[in-house]
């Protein structure tokens, strides 16, 4: 279990301007993603964890133990950590084979040991034929299941990994993702990983923190960060589609219902408690709620029409796009028919209507 | 400062290096009597003063080059022994220096090639004693001043050969890429 309260101050310099980072989050068992942009500060709160990195204040809390206290003036040298890292370009000695590479961490244990320990990880990575090697005569795929093995072999009491799937092919990094898998299943330690792609926040995290400006914005399971991201800036880096953003018409508590305009578009929506008439407020609606048919005529009772931009054929199915950042996901049409029609009305039911 | 101290003989005329040298370390000199004391004989105009000298004048080339290696060794490869709970001692011996190890040869290589060539200081520190403290580079002057040309010729090429060589290996050795060995080669 890691516990992480980080504070650290950059002022602005020539080249890069000022930027701070003040995050606080806790990474159990399982995967943590650390999800963010570029520069939002997600390597730098790796390296304060790995002791590269010196944060001004904060608290950093592995297991028991303190790796860093700034009030308290603790800060163990990375070598005390027992923090695995795998770095983005692996970072494994050019100058040792793939065996002296595992063997090296675990330089302080008996020969015999480290023998049986390598040996162990060879095959239970699959590198027992190439142990041998230097890293320049190996494959990508195979270094990074070294880099994996030789920050696992000392048996650290977290993974952290940085962007370990950046700059990699679809199959590298379905390898990947197998490998981190394996690893959260086998060992009962923390994985954290730090990345700027979706997919793999969904596909391996556990939990997940968005970070922005090197602040935590939202943290939760994926799926409800997805489902229910905290306010727009949140929706908007995940990349979410039907943001709308609607001023309030009319509103009933009444019978639970309010009017909003969209655009040039009225609709009924929910009742929308803590907001005003005349506010404009964010909606989100999940792709999945909303349904999308060929335009025939005018347009419904909270119908928008919408004309099409691409349809993405996805595993769970299709999604169509349309102009103005409206997407459907789901619907029951036939791939050909939804790139045939131009123009759509889609439909937006009340119920589905959620306020960021 | 330290950093200027070690780069000033890069940029002092060698005679000056030398003069200083022989006002510090001559016999009359604290360091000069420690020395007499301890080895029963001055250093100044002796061998050991060529050695001094030699190594003086090319010493600077050499700390420069050091230092521009260890600070091109990528630090993930430092960070990375460290997380894997290595001491500094144990980073250094095991990964910066075999990193940096090639260009540190080759460094090396073109400083013994400089200090093989130096005159004014080796001159002004060690004399020009035939047989003990004579360098070749000295030799050369003393051959040409005193018209034998056979002999300043054969030394010329010797030298010329010997650099060469030092070149060649240096740029060889500097030419590989850091740490890995060149494909095909083992």
């Amino acid at each position: 279990m890691l516990r992480a309260k980080l504070r650290k101050q950059f002022s602005a310099s020539p080249g890069s301007a000022a930027f701070s980072l003040d995050l606080d989050f806790s990474a159990g068992l399982g995967v943590t993603v650390l999800f963010g942009p570029s520069g939002a500060g997600k390597t730098l709160t790796l390296d304060s964890i790995a002791g590269f990195a010196r944060p001004d204040e904060g608290r950093i809390l592995l297991d028991d133990e303190i790796l860093f206290d700034g009030a308290a003036r603790v800060c163990l040298p990375p070598r005390s950590r027992h923090c695995g890292y795998v770095f983005q370009n692996y970072a494994l000695f050019p100058n040792m084979t793939l065996r002296k590479n595992l063997e090296f961490a675990l330089h302080r244990r008996p020969r015999l040991e480290r023998h049986r320990r390598v040996n162990q990880m060879m095959e239970r990575f699959h590198l027992d034929d190439i142990q041998g090697r230097y890293p320049h005569e190996l494959s990508g795929g195979q270094k990074q299941r070294c880099s994996i093995a030789r920050a696992l072999i000392g048996a650290p009491r977290i993974l952290l990994l940085d962007e370990p799937s950046r700059g990699l092919d679809a199959p590298l990094r379905a390898e990947l993702y197998g490998i981190i898998r394996q690893v959260r299943e086998e060992y009962r330690i923390p994985v954290l990983l730090v990345t700027h792609d979706l997919d793999e926040c969904v596909e391996l995290g556990d939990e997940m923190v968005v970070v922005r400006d090197g602040r935590g914005v939202q943290t939760g399971k994926p799926q409800e960060v997805f489902d229910r991201p905290a306010n727009v800036e949140v929706a908007q880096l995940l990349g979410l589609h039907n943001l709308l953003s609607v001023e309030i018409l009319s509103l009933d508590p009444g019978r639970n219902v309010s009017r909003v305009r969209y655009e040039d578009y009225e609709l009924a929506g929910p009742y929308l408690p803590g907001h005003l008439i005349g506010d404009r407020v964010w909606l989100c609606i999940r792709p999945r709620d909303l349904t999308a048919a060929p335009r025939t005529g005018r347009p419904g009772a909270n119908q928008i029409p919408v004309s099409l931009e691409r349809v993405v054929e996805r595993v769970h199915g299709l999604r169509q796009e349309f102009a103005g950042g409206l997407a459907v996901e789901g619907s029951s049409i036939s791939v050909d028919e939804a790139r045939r029609v131009k123009e759509w009305a889609v439909e937006i039911p009340a119920a589905a209507m959620r306020v960021l | 400062m330290l950093d200027a101290a070690v780069t000033l003989p890069l940029v002092l005329p060698p005679t000056v290096l030398g003069y200083y040298l022989l006002v510090l370390l001559g016999r009359a000199t604290p360091f000069g009597r420690v020395y007499e004391w301890l080895f029963g004989s001055p250093l100044v105009f002796t061998w050991q003063a060529a050695v001094v000298a030699a190594f003086l004048h090319a010493m600077p080339l050499l700390v420069k080059s050091a230092r521009a290696a260890f600070e091109s060794v990528d630090h993930s490869y430092e960070r990375a022994a460290r997380s894997l709970g290595a001491s500094e001692p144990l980073v250094f011996a095991r990964v910066t220096l075999p990193l940096a190890r090639r260009s540190i040869l080759a460094a090396a290589a073109l400083a013994f090639a400089r200090s093989l060539g130096d005159f004014g200081v080796t001159i002004m520190l060690a004399g020009n004693i035939p047989g003990r403290t004579q360098t070749v580079a000295v030799a050369i002057y003393d051959a040409v001043e005193s018209g034998n040309g056979a002999l300043a010729r054969t030394l010329v090429l010797v030298v010329s050969a010997v650099s060469l060589a030092i070149l060649w290996f240096a740029n060889r050795v500097a030419a590989r890429p850091l740490g890995g060995r060149a494909p095909g080669t083992f």
